[in-house]
């Protein structure tokens, strides 16, 4: 870089110092960019959480009139593209981006300005949905987005704003995947084979090529209804030739494969949670980790289940129960691994644990009823009706969210270096199991009883009241849960028992190193041997297999691998917040074109200045390596 | 305006409004004045071979679920009760990676009862999308989605009808089915599933009633604003009966000449003729439910609100006040009907449209 003008050098030199809230801008550290991650999700899980209590207030009775028709369809449109894009995503992300560097025992992710910029155009594309509702209201199409009541066009934006939020956070996901992706092909420590990742590890890379390969399916429709909905094209109009119902396959290619990606990151939490918390490793490891690949490569496969009463013919149909039936299969395996896990164990019930437990029951009501619609002639009752919301949220509530908790209550110690109240999380616990299955158990039933999903009122007289009014009494439960977690947040933060460094007796890398980690990870880069290294070094087994404590416990360090005399850390960089706030305006720009193409003029200008910073920036803080 | 306004109002102001302002909309008609029943649109209490063949196959794989469900929790919780970390008492603990014949008939055994569930499935799907034989006797309607509400034609009988559907009991109905705005979805649950009606597309489903009575049902795939105010009533009547209905929904209406039905026909041809058509007159605009017969419906708004003087003319009042609408982006020329707009007819008018209306039994 020496041949750099100077004028450019001062231009673009990175950002000093690591302390207060422009450190946090400038970071490229994946722990920082976790803790944005997962920060992030709780605001947003506090957002949705309040328009899910909003929707529940207004169906406790019949004929509710707590918001109005308009006000109901933006809420249940922001709360599902909230909980979907805004909170178990990034929180996913927020796992992904913490803990796979830990896991690999790397020092931080391939490309670690790429990660900064992920978050950042996350973030403004969080930031993008919620003005929506200060501008003439929010997105109140579905999350769906179904053509032609998407692209019905008038002076109405709100459909654009859902349109172009889904579209940057859909980039937003495509690039963390390839830098997770590059991650877990390059930076495993040494003896880190592939089978020897933990699953968490796995399911965030089978996660990744979903999000790699589904979201641009998605990313063209999206276009395809910015441009019905503002320069007239015809796509999905009858009228015009093109096809409604092209949106709902273009959609649902990339929208199954999203409930998977969902899910897995759940699912590999609940893998590694169990084994620590029963003293045994998992239970048929490769077969766990190859279903999750099936469950990844069959989900591609099952897209029209959710168009069973959209007219596709009887063959298709059939092709489509079959594929869905026989996803039920690796999900299956992956249950019966688990209880295998804690068979025979040693089960301690910390909070971590209970979630994890939970996880799997709410998983089999919810993976039961997902069979019940793969009968394609029962669900063209359950189809569009509360039997549905109630099997999706057994799932996605009662799988991930559980999942999520789970890897919150056991990550916690290692990202403060302090432990969350047992006491607290045992409530927290107990209260969302409750009232999760109160709110979501009854909509079975209201669901076979006739009423339809995304109705703003019902009438007397159907056999609705009761159920729907133990709904919203459950639904006030989980926010009482809620409640109770953030407690427990906010007492920890000022006086949480110290965790050191492996409180559970863990099994993975992460728990080698101090809690929180140093800035570096690794002292010295880990030499791995075998899967689950850190137990394995604590432990041997006798000659029936039992675990005894290893004849020399070193001390809490896995062998020294390669030792670094000097560790070269990312710097921290201006760029990847530019580049993404500029995508931010522009976006707003695209929202009120044509007047606003000056704001995407400009967005895009601050967008390339950041690019070309980025690109010229120099390596290292002293600008040479 | 109030809806302009609204639209700018910010989230939280437009909550503490909106549970503040209290109602100002005329509740739905409690429906259980209609039906007999606890569930009078419940899936599971089906009134017709179509729906009987579904309702018997969710129940079988029902079953197997909770069959299924019972033995994976059992495992769990015996593991739970019985593996348990007692303080104090550690115990050893054998260190198990796996076993590969387990995977086997964990892998398998689903699978097979997947295989058995997948034959009758395919069998059903087959079947109940066959259209009925020409031996059958089908009666067939034509089902027209609009933005809010449902409008039925019977080609033999050369008429149109408007949310709520008259049906011979005991012979099948072939629905085809389309929409001209967005799509939709008819669903009777006693009578069969649901089935979307999609703009540019003809869809069809076949629906049949065992017996004489009312099903209710209403749009199950989300159509804006008014979606849950899309509703839809089916009668199902002995042959005679039935017969007798279409004959007299076939003639053109009688338009009074004198008293307060005149008049209010006046104003009819002046504000309503735009959109809703009388038979046998010179009002034929299709955008709107055809009110020909309207006296002889139940109901009206969707399927929403009772045939009451009261509710008419609260309706007339201002439509939006009632059910959901936006006509302010009301579009003639396009055909893009958003609902009715509030006219700001005097209350002199209002008793002749009412009268009118009374009058078209």
């Amino acid at each position: 870089m020496a041949t750099m003008n100077p004028v450019i050098e001062e231009a673009v030199a990175a950002p000093h110092g690591s302390g207060g809230l422009w450190s946090w801008v400038t970071t490229t550290d994946h722990k920082r960019i976790g803790v944005l991650y997962g920060v992030s999700a709780i605001m947003f899980f506090i957002v949705g959480g309040v328009e899910a209590l909003l929707i529940r207030t207004q169906l406790a009775l019949p004929n509710g009139d707590v918001l109005s028709a308009d006000a109901y369809n933006q809420m249940f449109t922001m709360h599902a593209t909230t909980m979907v894009f805004l909170v178990v995503m990034p929180a996913a992300a927020a796992f992904t981006n913490y803990f796979l560097p830990l896991l690999l025992g790397a020092r931080d992710v391939a490309f670690p300005r790429l990660n900064a910029l992920s978050y950042w155009v996350f973030f403004f594309g969080g930031l993008f949905l919620t003005i929506s509702f200060f501008v003439g209201g929010a997105p109140d199409g579905g999350w769906f987005g179904y053509a032609p009541l998407s692209t019905q066009v008038g002076e109405v934006v709100r459909m654009d704003y859902w349109a172009l939020g889904l579209q940057i956070l859909g980039l937003a996901s495509v690039l963390s995947s390839v830098n997770f992706i590059t991650t877990v092909f390059t930076m495993r420590a040494p003896g880190m084979t592939l089978m020897r990742m933990p699953v968490f590890a796995w399911m965030a890379f089978v996660v990744s090529f979903l999000l790699l390969f589904s979201l641009p399916i998605v990313t063209v429709g999206l276009f395809q209804v910015f441009l019905d909905r503002n320069l007239g094209t015809l796509f999905f109009s009858a009228a015009g030739g093109g096809d409604p119902v092209l949106w709902q396959h273009l959609f649902w290619l990339f929208g199954h494969p999203e409930v998977y990606v969902l899910i897995l990151p759940a699912m590999g939490i609940v893998s590694e949670v169990l084994p620590v918390f029963s003293r045994k490793p998992l239970f048929g490891r490769s077969f766990v980790i190859f279903s999750g690949i099936a469950i990844g490569f069959m989900g591609f496969g099952v897209w029209a289940h959710h168009m069973f009463t959209s007219g596709l013919g009887p063959v298709a149909e059939a092709a489509f129960a079959l594929t869905t039936m026989f996803i039920a299969v690796p999900t299956g395996v992956k249950i019966f691994n688990w209880i295998a896990t804690i068979w025979g164990g040693a089960l301690r019930f910390k909070t971590p644990l209970l979630f994890s437990l939970g996880f799997i029951a709410m998983f089999v009501i919810g993976g039961l009823s997902g069979v019940t619609h793969s009968v394609v002639p029962a669900d063209s009752q359950q189809h569009d009706t509360y039997y549905v919301v109630a099997h999706f949220h057994y799932v996605l509530f009662g799988g991930a969210i559980f999942g999520l908790f789970s890897g919150i209550y056991y990550w916690w110690p290692k990202i403060t270096g302090k432990l969350l109240n047992e006491r607290l999380g045992k409530v927290h616990f107990w209260l969302m199991l409750i009232g999760f299955n109160l709110t979501f158990a009854p909509m079975h039933i209201l669901g076979l009883a006739g009423m339809p999903r995304r109705t703003y009122r019902y009438p007397k007289g159907l056999g609705f009241e009761f159920w729907n009014l133990i709904a919203t009494v459950g639904s006030y439960v989980i926010a009482l849960s809620i409640a109770v977690f953030l407690v427990n947040w906010w007492r920890t933060t000022r006086r949480g028992e110290a965790a050191g460094n492996d409180p559970w007796d863990g099994r993975t890398l992460e728990w080698t190193i101090s809690s929180p980690p140093p800035h570096y990870n690794f002292d010295t880069v880990p030499l791995v041997h075998s899967e689950d290294p850190f137990w394995h070094e604590k432990y041997g087994e006798d000659e029936a297999g039992h675990a005894v404590p290893a004849v020399a416990a070193s001390s809490g360090q896995p062998q020294a691998g390669l030792a670094d005399e000097e560790i070269h850390m990312p710097s921290p960089s201006y760029y990847p917040a530019l580049t993404a706030f500029g995508l931010f305006i522009s976006l707003i720009g695209f929202v009120y074109v044509p007047v606003g193409l000056v704001a995407v003029a400009g967005g895009l200008l601050v967008t390339l200045w950041g690019l070309f910073g980025w690109s010229m920036e120099p390596l290292t803080r002293d600008g040479h390596e | 305006m109030i809806k302009r306004a609204r639209l700018r109002l910010s989230f939280l102001a437009l909550v503490v409004l909106a549970s503040v302002a209290g109602c100002s909309s005329a509740d739905p008609t409690n429906l259980e004045s209609i039906v007999d029943g606890d569930y009078p649109q419940n899936s599971l209490n089906p009134a017709g071979p179509q729906a009987r063949q579904i309702d018997d196959l969710f129940w079988m794989v029902f079953w197997i679920a909770v069959a299924v469900f019972v033995l994976v929790m059992l495992a769990m919780l015996v593991a739970i009760v019985r593996y348990r970390h007692r303080e104090g008492r550690d115990r050893p603990v054998k260190q198990v990676h796996g076993n590969t014949r387990l995977e086997i008939v964990w892998t398998i055994i689903p699978a097979l009862i997947l295989a058995f569930i997948a034959v009758p499935t395919i069998a059903a799907i087959f079947d109940l999308r066959s259209p009925p034989e020409p031996g059958d006797n089908a009666l067939e309607i034509e089902v027209i989605g609009h933005q809010w509400w449902w409008e039925f034609r019977y080609p033999e009988y050369g008429f149109s009808t408007a949310n709520e559907m008259h049906i011979p009991a005991g012979r099948p109905v072939f629905l085809s089915m389309t929409s001209v705005d967005v799509i939709h979805s008819f669903w009777v649950p006693q009578l069969n599933g649901k089935r979307d009606v999609v703009p540019g597309r003809i869809s069809n489903l076949t629906i049949q009633a065992d017996a004489p009575g009312v099903y209710l049902g209403q749009c199950a795939e989300f159509c804006g604003l008014a979606h849950a105010d899309m509703r839809h009533r089916v009668f199902a009547h002995d042959e005679a009966d039935f017969e007798a209905w279409a004959l007299a929904q076939a003639q053109p209406a009688l338009i009074p000449t004198e008293g307060p039905a005149a008049g209010g026909w006046d104003t009819f041809q002046l504000v309503c003729a735009a959109c809703h058509a009388v038979d046998g007159t010179e009002a034929t605009a299709q955008f709107a439910p055809n009110l020909t017969h309207f006296a002889s419906r139940t109901s009206f708004g969707g399927a929403t609100f009772d045939n009451t003087e009261e509710h008419l003319r609260q309706w007339l009042r201002n439509p939006s006040a009632m059910k959901p609408m936006d006509p302010d982006r009301n579009d003639l020329a396009s055909g893009r009907i958003l609902g009715m707009p509030d006219f700001g007819l005097t209350e002199e008018q209002i008793d002749g449209l009412i009268a009118l209306l009374d009058s078209l039994k």
